[in-house]
């Protein structure tokens, strides 16, 4: 099957300051693509750039293109890309708290969207509301449609949120960090519900999140992206059996597991550079345990590794 | 039940809004509810004091003063709800293309609005009823661009906090354009705090079109406004001192009740808490 959204070799910079180089990546229908990496490491950015919203943040394209379904975002006029959003791409924000209008009824945030978008009427808008609202085992949707969303729970709004992206019957869904704000057992319900839109629906999913557990339950390719730049994509098992990359091992390492013993968690030292002061050679190399003067000096191309491709110049092995 | 119905529930809410209500009557059916007219003189029963025929006495030229007080809640109360209502929609306006397109339209706005801020109110109406000339039209109007500036503010103010709410940026990635998340989602959100600003202005607004009625610029004889009647009443001091101490209450008791009003609104409007957070 030919690819939904593809990225190739996608650059972003923000004014002078390039924060996302080379970065290739595609989902397809009924598929979840988990793009994964610490805060600052691209991840929004590579979202923002998929939806064609970067001049929103005052950045652009430099690089490569984004197409979605085969057609080229930047050839495409704003208001057309305006007609992607919300039509063939839903987006499920970060923080559901802060996510709904606080002096709009429930219902009515998310009729607009299928009113905006297939031209229903209102009453038929509200008629599929409901119904998405059960489908998404919403409790009592005709009341809670007649809510105003500080009446709702954390879980409950994050619902609504995902409710408001399908609402316009889209073929993707971006969610970015959708569980990083709920109780983890919110987290787990609503990791489910995003994966049963990609059986039912055949939707494309595409998951940004930093946590390596939540990706291992539900996604199945992984890229996982480092101060801007792709260290390692492909399919979600072998990555996680064999990771090539080291940073890629070291988010692994951060999943808890059961019967662990107390402090065999481990971390990653030092943090993301920031934008303004990348390293040179491989971004990785000043936290990386298999750095050589290579690192230091030469960013490591993205190659072919076993299923999938990485950028690393030590990459591990099947042990 | 709606916020300003609510407001009327609490203790001190319910006996201002009450007082309001009663002045808000009052004025809407003034000619009904006195047998006399403001305007006929009666020169025998000049300067009476409270009796069984005049509640609350007569002025200078035999008029009931209840009468002219009733009729002036009509003129002070239309006057400056009409300049609030007029400042509120041209501020709201103003702030909000400010706020929206920034840029060169931005700074000329604020500039503007920061120049004008730095003028005490009376000053600004005195030099417009000047321009305009006297009368009710004209002090209207002064109001109006006196309070302008509060309004251009504030509701710039809750536009610029609000474009970064992440709702405008989920509304925004689903499709919606900019006219949608502007008078959808921005100038609602916006409403409230302007509205309870607006009510509390009024307030001050009474006063204004009182302090130019005494100066004589407000409402012309024989029409009565409260502060043209302060203005008669105030060469009578020792002879009928009634003929200025009731308008000069039904002022401040008026203004005193939509501070405690407006102060029960905002609480149960609950303004800041709705954009709390944590939800």
């Amino acid at each position: 099957m030919s690819a939904l959204l593809e990225l190739d070799g996608v650059g972003v910079a923000i004014g002078r300051i390039a924060l996302l180089e080379g970065i290739s990546l595609s989902v397809e229908r009924g598929q979840v693509l988990g793009l994964v990496g610490e805060s600052g490491s691209g991840k929004s950015l590579t979202a923002m750039a998929a939806m064609g919203l970067l001049p929103l943040i005052g950045g652009r394209v430099t690089h490569g293109a984004v197409r979605f379904g085969g057609q080229d975002m930047a050839a495409m006029t704003e208001a057309e890309r305006r007609k992607l959003r919300g039509r063939r791409i839903g987006f499920v924000t970060q923080n559901p708290m802060t996510a709904l209008d606080p002096v709009q009824r429930i219902g009515e945030q998310i009729d607009v969207v299928s009113r905006l978008h297939l031209g229903l009427t209102r009453a038929k808008a509200r008629a599929r509301t409901l119904d998405l609202m059960t489908q998404l085992r919403i409790p009592d949707a005709a009341s809670v449609a007649e809510a105003w969303p500080h009446q709702l729970s954390g879980g409950m709004k994050q619902r609504i949120v995902i409710a408001m992206a399908l609402a316009g019957d889209p073929d993707m869904i971006i969610a970015d960090e959708p569980t990083t704000a709920l109780d983890v057992t919110v987290q787990a319900q609503i990791i489910q519900i995003l994966g049963a839109l990609v059986r039912d629906r055949g939707v494309a999913l595409l998951l940004i999140t930093h946590d390596m557990g939540v990706v291992a339950q539900v996604c199945d390719r992984v890229a996982v992206l480092y101060a801007g730049r792709l260290a390692e994509e492909g399919p979600a098992g072998p990555i996680f059996a064999a990771p090539a990359h080291p940073y890629t091992a070291a988010l692994i390492g951060c999943i808890p597991q059961d019967g662990m013993a107390k402090g065999s968690l481990t971390g990653i030292p030092g943090t993301v550079p920031s934008a303004a002061a990348f390293p040179p050679g491989c971004r990785f190399h000043p936290r990386c345990s298999r750095a050589s003067d290579l690192c230091r000096r030469t960013a490591p191309p993205v190659a072919p590794h076993d299923a999938g491709r990485a950028a690393c110049h030590h990459p591990g092995t099947v042990a | 039940m709606i916020a300003p119905v609510r407001a009327l529930r609490r203790p001190q809410g319910g006996l201002a809004g009450l007082w309001l209500i009663l002045v808000i009557l009052a004025a809407l059916f003034a000619p009904l509810l006195t047998p006399y007219a403001y305007d006929v003189q009666d020169l025998p029963n000049a300067y009476q004091p409270t009796s069984a025929q005049h509640w609350l006495g007569t002025d200078e030229f035999g008029r009931d003063l209840l009468t002219r007080l009733i009729h002036g809640a009509r003129t002070s109360l239309s006057v400056s709800a009409t300049a609030i209502s007029i400042s509120v929609l041209c501020g709201m306006v103003l702030g909000a293309a400010a706020a929206w397109f920034g840029g060169w339209l931005d700074r000329v706005v604020t500039m503007t609005v920061d120049l004008t801020w730095s003028f005490p109110e009376i000053l600004i109406a005195l030099i417009l009823v000047a321009i305009i000339g006297p009368g009710t039209t004209g002090v209207m109007i002064a109001i109006a661009v006196a309070y302008l500036a509060q309004f251009t503010r504030l509701t710039r103010a809750q536009i610029m906090t609000l474009k970064g709410e992440t709702f405008i940026e989920a509304t925004r990635s689903l499709g919606a354009g900019n006219a949608h998340i502007l008078f959808r989602h921005l100038l609602p959100n916006a409403l409230a705090p302007v509205l309870v600003s607006a009510m509390l202005a009024t307030g001050d607004a009474i006063i204004l079109e009182a302090t130019l009625g005494f100066f004589g610029l407000g409402a012309q004889p024989p029409v009565p406004s409260w502060g043209g009647m302060m203005s008669a009443g105030s060469t009578l001091v020792f002879k009928a001192p009634w003929v200025i101490i009731y308008p000069g209450l039904a002022v401040a008791i008026t203004v005193v009740a939509i501070n405690i009003y407006g102060d029960a609104l905002i609480a149960e409007l609950d303004i800041r808490s709705r954009l709390r957070r944590d939800g």
